[in-house]
This record gives C-alpha cells, structure tokens and sequence, in this order.
C-alpha cells in the first residue's frame, strides 16, 4: 500500500516518459525536454514543466495529460509547477526524440543551434539557404530550401526539399 | 542553504506600472495582429502572422500575470486584459494604429520589434528576477519576429515600384509614433535607476542603428523627426483603442465571468 502511495521519482520519471506530446503524439514530454523536475514534497508530487513557447496551446493540454496519467497510477496528490528559467530550449530534445520526428516526417532541430538572439546575416537572408544542412526527412537530401520562418504549429516552421520537391515541417531551433 | 531573496527596494506600484506597459503592447499588438487571421496575402503569411500574434498573446499572460502577483489585489492577467477601460491601457499608441494594408502591418511590426527586441534584450539582466526570467523566454521568441519583418519590410521596399510606394507611405505614416518608446518619466527613472528596467531613452542608439540599416537597404527614406504623438503609456489613447477592446472585451462584458 505505501508503495502506491509513495512511488519513487523514477517510477514517476517513467510514468512521464509514456505521456505523449499532444501535437506530435510520436514523442513524450522528456523526450520534448520540458519536464524539468520530479520531486516529492511531503506528500505532494511536484512536477515541474517548462513551456516551449510562451503561448503554446498545448500548455494547457500537456498540463492536464501529467495529471491524468499520474492520476491513473494511483497519483492524486499533484502539483504542478511552471518553471520559466532557464527558458526551455530545442536543445533539450533527447537523440530518440529526434530519430522519432525524423521517422513521423519532421525534419529535427540540429542539436546545438538553439536561437541566441543573433540577428540572421544578410547573406543567409537573401540566399534564402538556411546555413544548417536541414535534410528532407523522405528523402534525405540535404538540398533544401525555406518556405516560411513559421509552420503548422508556433515551434515548427516550414521547409521545402529541391530533390524529392516534399514540402515538410522542421522543428525550429530556440 | 537558506538564500535569503533579494527583492530590490522599490516602489511595487512603478512595477506595477511598467508590467502593465509591456504587457499590454504585447496584448493590443497581439490582437491587431490576430485581425489578420485568415486574411494574409498567402498561406504562409497568414500562419506567420498568426503565430506572432499567438506568441505576443503568450506573453502578456506571462508580463499581466505577473502584474496582477505584484499588484497584490487577486486580478488575473484575464481581469486585467477583459475588464479594464481603455484609459487604463498603458500600450504606446504605435500599436494601436489600424492594420492598414498588409505593409502597413509589416512596417509597424518591424518598428516595433526592432525596439521589443532590444528591450527584452536589456530586461534579461533586470535585477527583479522574476522580470528576467520572461525576458530570456521571451526574447527568443521575438529575435524570430524580427528576423522576420525586417526581412520583409526590405524585400518590399526593395520591391515593386508599387510595393515600395507602399512601404515608404507606411513608414512616414507610422514613423511619428515611434517617439514614444524612447520618451521615459518618473516610473521609468526609479525603475531603470533600482536596476530593474533600461532607461527607455538608453534603446534609441540600437534601435537606430537597426532601423538605419534595414532602410537603406530596402531603399526606403527614414523620415525627418517631427512632432512625435505620445501618452498611451499613461493611458491617454487615441481613437483606435476602443475598438480594439469592444471587439477584445466583448465576451466578458456581455457574459461576465463565462468559462470553457
């Protein structure tokens, strides 16, 4: 009975691993990279979320998913907690994450290229070229080109293969 | 290790004030934006446009959620955007100014992210950490907004010559309005000096030099500075606003408190 009650924090971190992201059901929350803390407090569980973008939709349903699922293992007692610093960034998506947007058809962030703040260079702008080697996720061709800063949904923009011609999402890099 | 919080010593309602500022730029901009919604020139505009809108919405619950824990008084940032009068906006008016035609829309983007952009910028070191921490989630999200209209804002001038026409008369129209982001009073003086925001004139150097050099190269002619309109940041608006909330406020007036 104290074992239902009081599940340890990896028995949580697993539980977590199995909710999927709401828009792109292929990936779970850790493998996104927002869950950033799992603790008991007393005898409260706290899980601590970090939002992708300051006005994501899904935030609300990511929200309600945590409790669901936790609240299905037995969990009632749930608290969660917004955590804005360090702001969450695409770096944070884990290596099996990106080989199942790949696979789902969304080009992956390329690791280590979250956005700094740097103002694009001019060179890059008008090329229209990105300066990462964004490879189509049909056909893997690294000729590609983009369509628009901004795609289907707020962390994703919209690029365009020149070989195959598939128009496909790439999760953008923040 | 108890790490005592260091709340720096000031005046809660000038704080109070300047989250009202940035949070409702974000907000009446956010909706100016959202009128776009289904109406853009193409497909990606429209998704474009309103993604930026959705993220200016994001953060003004983030700045008038924070607003309302400081004002200490139980509003929400909902209470705060859906019942409050026009008199009580703090927006610069430059936000305000009607959509006009689409590079009308993209010019006034562009103004106002170039200066969001340095600001958010500058907040990220704000000694209220609270402030600091919405900036650095914030000011990503902005560096893509102005990576964007700066690029269209020279692709058109550097357009057609109808294209260009277009721009230059949305930058001559708007340009009187881009004064009062750099204009400060009191509020901002006790903020900047506590260390909590940048003293508003301290932006005018970047913001020039990135609005200097997007304009060259769109071959479009800054305007000479004028008369430069002001006062939304102490709630004396002009006409626009009002539309703004009857459409905006509608929902909670007619049905106070409805819920989904």
């Amino acid at each position: 009975m104290t074992m239902a009650l009081h599940p340890s924090v990896e028995e949580v971190w697993h539980w977590l691993s199995e909710v999927p992201d709401p828009e792109i059901p292929v990936i779970s929350l850790t493998e996104l990279g927002i869950i950033r803390d799992v603790e008991w407090r007393d005898d409260v569980m706290v899980v601590t979320v970090t939002p992708t973008y300051s006005g994501c939709p899904a935030t609300t349903v990511i929200n309600l998913d945590i409790e669901r699922a936790l609240a299905e293992k037995g969990l009632a007692n749930v608290r969660l907690q917004r955590q804005l610093s360090p702001a969450w960034t695409t770096d944070w998506i884990s290596a099996e994450g990106r080989d199942k947007l790949r696979a789902y058809g969304i080009a992956p962030p390329i690791d280590g290229t979250a956005a700094d703040g740097v103002l694009m260079k001019r060179i890059d702008r008008l090329s229209g070229r990105s300066n990462f080697m964004i490879a189509c996720p049909r056909c893997q061709s690294t000729n590609t080109e983009k369509i628009s800063q901004f795609g289907s949904t707020p962390c994703k923009a919209s690029y365009r293969c020149t070989d195959c011609l598939e128009p496909f999402d790439y999760f953008k890099c923040i | 290790m108890a790490t005592a919080t260091l709340e720096p010593d000031v005046d809660q309602s000038a704080l109070f004030e300047f989250l009202l500022r940035i949070g409702d730029n974000a907000l009446i901009l956010g909706h100016r934006v959202s009128e776009w919604c289904g109406h853009a020139p193409a497909l990606e505009e429209d998704i474009a446009l309103a993604n930026t809108a959705l993220d200016l919405i994001g953060q003004t619950q983030l700045w008038l959620g924070l607003a309302g824990e400081v004002e200490g008084e139980g509003r929400s940032a909902d209470n705060l955007a859906y019942l409050r009068d026009g008199f009580e906006f703090r927006n610069i008016l430059l936000v305000e100014r009607p959509n006009g035609d689409y590079g009308k829309t993209l010019m006034r983007q562009f103004l106002f992210d170039a200066w969001h952009y340095l600001l958010l910028k500058a907040l990220k070191g704000s000694a209220e950490k609270r402030i600091a921490d919405i900036a650095e989630k914030t000011f990503k999200e902005v560096s893509y907004h102005l990576n964007r209209s700066r690029d269209l804002v020279i692709r058109l001038g550097d357009g057609s010559a109808e294209s260009h026409r277009r721009m230059q008369e949305a930058l001559d129209d708007l340009w009187p309005y881009t004064g009062e982001m750099f204009v400060g009073d009191t509020i901002d003086a006790a903020l900047a000096g506590a260390g909590i925001i940048p003293a508003p004139q301290s932006l005018k150097i970047g913001w020039d030099e990135i609005v200097a050099d997007a304009l060259s190269e769109s071959t479009l002619v800054k305007p000479a500075d004028g008369y430069m309109h002001k006062g939304g940041r102490r709630g004396v608006h002009t006409e626009h606003l009002g539309y703004i909330l009857s459409e905006l406020q509608f929902l909670q007036r007619a049905y106070p408190g409805a819920v989904w």
